[in-house]
């Protein structure tokens, strides 16, 4: 079991703790979320997967839920840029 | 999960599925790892009782009665039941102001979510705002974890607080919990008659101004945690058909709903915090197995939780200045950009909907329906499938996916 996990965002590796979140990732990279329809940079609000703010695509898929989703040994997450 | 426990513990055949990555919901999300945690007691019983747990599966649909369908990230499931337990949780309210779209605006369980699940917190300054002892928790927690809180902006009155306080006396949890909060909490500023008016900031929060006491400060900070009390998540009992009054799942002393062969337990049923949601779950699983005994010894706990429940209600209730803090052009609908002015106009949520979108996006009006409901004294009305968005290979794949049968289901989920 790794204690530690090596995922990209956007391209970029960045190293979380075993058990951390795609959120996690996403912010510990710098980065916002997604860009709203009038082009805000947006980041998580609710934490617990009501408000739909932390979207992004993991692996390839679109709209997946970062903060409830655990982060993967060399996950690729791309977010709104 | 305490109703699959009692279930499964007396031989019932039961599937818990919950769209978190672990069990446990939002109060004990993180704790299980910790083996000395009540959330630890029940998972391991959860196991022993030979329960089958699917974890990050989200509820969308039930196309007919027994049959419902969910999905993961990567999958479609359908699952059937003879009898189900929906402990669906709340969320909280997001009250719309100047700048509170801003990256770093978090809920006060949100931060306390997004830190469990990995987000550095040491050193950083949180303002935390809102309403209810949820703000008392969190700040504890946050200051546990390193962070610096400037202030705790408490929308209720100190009369209000006050009456509130008398009444602790009836709960031994509630003071034993006060009393450990207070050591971590002792230089931290608890200020009533206070709330957020604006945060500033360009890519992120970088100030926050507050309202307190009649005059404005302002704050710099790196996080604005704020949230307005919860909302039932009543989306999925909605959708089954079960009876709903004043936004909470109408049930009898025994949990059972309007529905046949469904059953409610927590928060659905009307905010009342963990102790409330411990028996009313025991009870819903007890039922549901058919232990109508043993679900009746638990009702003196369940009515006693409930009590406390109602006066959290009265002493916290959301004062009308906040319905002013919005600008015309504050963003009220986050998913589709809609704006104050623009909502307005409206003299219903079916209205502003089908005008605007407001409430059509991704969250379905999870976010904007609580704060529509309060700035403009709204009724969102009914829900419709798939309650969450949902993949369309999701909905190609469904005839093709193999079913998974359980005789009773336990639902916690949004």
């Amino acid at each position: 079991m790794l204690s530690e996990i090596v995922v990209t965002v956007n391209g970029v590796p960045v190293t979380v703790p075993s058990g951390a979140t795609v959120t996690t990732a996403i912010l510990l990279a710098g980065k916002a979320c997604r860009i709203s329809v009038s082009g805000e940079p947006r980041g998580p609000l609710c934490g617990m997967g009501t408000c739909f703010e932390c979207r992004v695509a993991i692996n390839g898929k679109p709209h997946c839920l970062s903060c409830q989703t655990l982060c993967q040994q060399g996950m690729e997450v791309r977010t709104d840029e | 999960m305490v109703a699959a426990v009692r279930a499964a513990e007396a031989g019932v055949h039961v599937g818990i599925v919950d769209c978190n990555a672990n069990l446990g919901g939002q109060i004990w999300r993180g704790e299980a790892k910790h083996e000395w945690t009540r959330a630890a007691g029940w998972i391991s019983r959860l196991r022993t009782a030979g329960a089958t747990i699917l974890c990050a599966l989200t509820v969308f649909h039930q196309p007919e009665t027994g049959i419902l369908l969910a999905e993961t990230n990567d999958s479609v499931h359908v699952l059937s039941y003879t009898k189900l337990v929906l402990a669906t949780g709340a969320r909280e309210r997001f009250l719309p102001f100047p700048g509170w779209t801003l990256p770093n605006v978090t809920g006060v369980g949100g931060l306390q979510a997004l830190v469990k699940s990995g987000l550095p917190i040491r050193g950083k300054r949180v303002v935390i705002a809102g309403t209810g002892p949820l703000l008392l928790a969190v700040a504890a927690y946050l200051r546990e974890h390193g962070a610096e809180i400037p202030i705790i902006c408490e929308q209720a009155s100190w009369s209000s607080l006050a009456r509130f306080g008398v009444t602790l006396f009836g709960q031994p949890a509630k003071i034993a919990q006060g009393l450990r909060l207070t050591g971590q909490l002792a230089r931290v500023k608890f200020a009533p008659n206070s709330w957020p008016v604006a945060v500033h900031g360009k890519a992120a929060v970088e100030a926050v101004m507050i309202s307190r006491q009649g005059r404005t400060e302002t704050i710099p900070c790196d996080y604005l945690a704020c949230g307005f009390h919860l909302v039932p998540n009543i989306e999925l009992p909605l959708l089954l058909g079960c009876e709903i009054q004043r936004g909470c799942v109408q049930v009898d002393d025994f949990q059972r709903t309007t529905v046949r062969e469904v059953l409610c337990a927590g928060e659905p049923t009307g905010i009342g915090g963990i102790e409330l949601s411990l028996a009313e779950g025991q009870i819903a699983g007890l039922v549901a197995s058919g232990q109508m005994t043993a679900a009746k010894e638990l009702f003196g706990q369940r009515n006693r939780a409930r009590h406390f429940a109602r006066t959290l209600d009265r002493a916290f209730r959301l004062r009308s200045e906040l319905r002013r803090l919005p600008s015309p052009d504050t963003i009220v609908c986050r998913c589709e950009d809609i704006r104050y002015s623009r909502l307005s106009q409206h003299t219903s949520w079916r209205s502003a909907k089908l005008h605007t979108r407001c409430g059509m996006g991704p969250c379905q009006g999870r976010v904007c329906g609580p704060a529509s409901e309060f700035l403009f004294k709204w009724n969102p009305d009914s829900v419709r499938p798939p309650i969450f968005p949902v993949r369309v290979e999701s909905l190609v794949a469904l005839s093709s996916e193999p079913e998974l049968e359980c005789s009773e289901v336990s639902g916690g989920h949004k």
